[in-house]
């Protein structure tokens, strides 16, 4: 309000002698400030009451399934519209492993990326590699489901799977035939979308890291990367912990690529190699198609669910990310 | 004592260049998927965008050629209305923060943004589901450019803010210096001067809507005919792309790789004038 405080006097403040009419004008004047900046504050509002209103909405439409199955829906896997039982179970532990999956194989390449960008590269070449890794989160996601239909798929078949039976069949993550379209491609086309996500954040919390502190680390005679691994990375934890937590926001969420590689099939079995299900993809598929209003408030139930994880989610991680550096990207 | 200094010394140098080719490496790897997707895009795009596409109505499953004509179309409605919602609750919202939003309220606001940012977009369109289809009774053009302009308020208010902020004091402090109120500095002075940084916003918001799916599935629906009415199931580039591209028909594969050619093309300059531009700008600004 400090702003506002000094625009009252001054407004319309016009030179030409204090007479009536002008002091008429300027109080309607002030009156007309003051309104337009309620207007303003009104827009802003909006911003609130619309997430409030999501979750308000999310929860009065879920409240039937809510009321018959209670907190027996997260723990109970059948899903079976005919009969109007559902049990969100595969989807939950589908979106997990998924999300999870993208952030083990996501999570090592951002770092390097960032570390990259940020301590390694010329600054010239910093500025074009970050703009094109920025690209990458540009690519609209219903594009990148069918490049991986097309091709991340066939060569998850191929390649991927094949190595991986060979080398790690006997455990029971990498057993059974193999498909392509599964949890494992979800988990890669996931790795793909959240990597431009942890990168770029990432990068922006490494340059906020005070050279001093390089300076410092360089003086004891460390070598470059020692430099990064004990002085700039131990600096900068939090908020590259903040970049991943954003990045498994979008893992979480994240609809169309997925839908279209993880296969659709509410299961819960151990091997990366079969089809699963995660909760958006199951919104994507069967909300249009819902026959029953159970089914429909079923699904929205699980809505509401992810509704509030990625509340709960982007909010730790814009904390976490705003301790080291005020600018959070808007990817 | 000297020798296992001298071993360690060079092992400390070949951990550091081992640790910056892995960097380099994962660099590349980052990258491969993009060069991937914009060669695939490409040459299977290219092959099968022909003026057909942008005239003709989808063909029927069997019959070849065809087009997108009224997904394109359609595209641009929802488009369109998704700006008339967005924009200006971007704009007016962000002209707040900036100019007004030093407190609790503006704090509160910006990470409520920021956290709406952040709402899977699916989640947007089960909830303009719940709010405009359902009393509707049907999908509609409505529902769903509603749901992509709800996308976009945040994206442009969060970018007009920073931009509005750019704008020197002394610029506001010479017009109330002339006697002009505060609601004419604010709208005429400093939000005209941001003007090329707002537009920068718009552009990257603009981008981001024009690919979204998920909240058009069971909003806007989607509709083989040609349709104007924003009060009926229209069609759009995504959604159509979704159904060709997960269908098991030749022709249609074509059809879905002709559409992400023309998708990815507009997203990719809507993305690098908007970068582009902003950063001059932003140049500028410091």
């Amino acid at each position: 309000m400090l702003r506002n405080e000094v625009a009252r006097p001054l407004a319309g403040g016009r030179p030409g002698g204090p007479s009536l009419g002008a002091a008429v004008k300027r109080r309607g004047e002030r009156r007309a400030d003051l309104l337009f900046q309620k207007v303003l504050a009104g827009f802003a509002l909006l911003v609130i009451v619309l997430v409030f209103g999501i979750g308000l909405s999310l929860l009065l439409a879920a409240r039937p399934s809510l009321r018959q199955f209670g907190f027996a829906f997260f723990w109970t896997s059948k899903w079976d519209p005919v009969h109007n039982i559902f049990g969100a179970l595969p989807f939950v532990y589908g979106t997990i492993v998924s999300s999870a999956l993208a952030l083990l194989i996501g999570v090592p390449i951002s770092l390097g990326v960032a570390i990259y960008l940020a301590e390694l590269s010329l600054r010239g070449s910093a500025v074009v590699l970050s703009f094109i890794i920025e690209l990458l989160a540009a690519i609209p996601s219903v594009i990148l489901g069918l490049w991986g239909i097309f091709v991340l798929v066939p060569w998850v078949r191929g390649s991927v799977e094949p190595v991986l039976g060979m080398a790690l069949g006997w455990t029971p993550l990498f057993s059974g035939p193999v498909y392509g379209i599964g949890m494992l491609a979800a988990g890669i086309i996931l790795a793909i979308m959240v990597i431009p996500i942890i990168s770029s954040v990432s990068r922006d919390v490494l340059l906020a890291v005070p050279q001093e502190q390089r300076e410092a680390m360089y003086a004891l005679g460390a070598t470059r990367w020692e430099v990064i691994r004990r002085a700039v990375l131990p600096y900068g934890r939090v908020g590259i912990i903040g970049a991943i937590i954003l990045g498994l926001g979008r893992a979480l969420g994240e609809t169309m690529a997925v839908t279209m590689v993880i296969g659709n099939r509410p299961q819960i079995v151990a091997s990366l190699f079969q089809p699963g299900y995660t909760i958006a993809a199951a919104l994507a598929n069967e909300f249009s198609e819902a026959s029953s209003s159970l089914y429909v408030s079923a699904l929205i139930e699980m809505a509401l669910v992810l509704f509030i994880v990625s509340l709960l989610v982007n909010a730790a991680a814009r904390w976490l990310v705003s301790r080291v550096t005020s600018s959070v990207g808007h990817l | 004592m000297s020798e296992p200094r001298v071993f360690t010394l060079r092992r400390r140098r070949i951990t550091d260049r081992v640790m910056t080719y892995l960097c380099l490496g994962a660099l590349l790897v980052a990258i491969a998927p993009l060069a991937s997707v914009l060669g695939y895009v490409t040459l299977r795009g290219a092959s099968s965008v022909t003026w057909d596409f942008f005239t003709h109505l989808p063909a029927p499953v069997g019959e070849a050629g065809g087009g997108m004509a009224n997904a394109l179309v359609g595209t641009l409605l929802l488009v369109a209305l998704a700006s008339c919602v967005g924009i200006p609750i971007g704009i007016f919202g962000g002209l707040y923060l900036s100019e007004l939003g030093g407190g609790r309220f503006g704090w509160w606001v910006r990470f409520t943004a920021d956290v709406l940012n952040g709402i899977p977009s699916i989640v947007i369109g089960v909830f303009i589901y719940a709010l405009v289809v359902v009393p509707a009774r049907h999908f509609s053009g409505i529902a769903g450019g509603i749901a992509l302009g709800v996308m976009m308020i945040p994206l442009v208010m969060r970018t007009t803010e920073e931009m509005v902020k750019l704008v020197p004091a002394s610029l506001r402090e010479a017009s109330y210096a002339l006697g002009i109120p505060w609601r004419v500095t604010a709208l005429r002075v400093t939000l005209r001067t941001a003007t090329a940084g707002v537009l920068t916003g718009i552009m990257l918001a603009v981008a981001r809507i024009l690919g979204e799916t998920a909240p058009l599935l069971f909003t806007a629906f989607n509709n083989p005919f040609w349709s104007f009415r924003m009060d009926q199931p229209i069609a759009s580039m995504t959604v159509q792309l979704y159904n060709y591209a997960i269908s098991p028909y030749d022709d249609w594969h074509r059809q879905a790789w002709a559409a992400a050619l023309v998708l990815m093309m507009l997203t990719l300059v809507l993305n690098v004038a908007a970068r582009t531009a902003g950063r001059r700008r932003y140049a500028k600004g410091r």
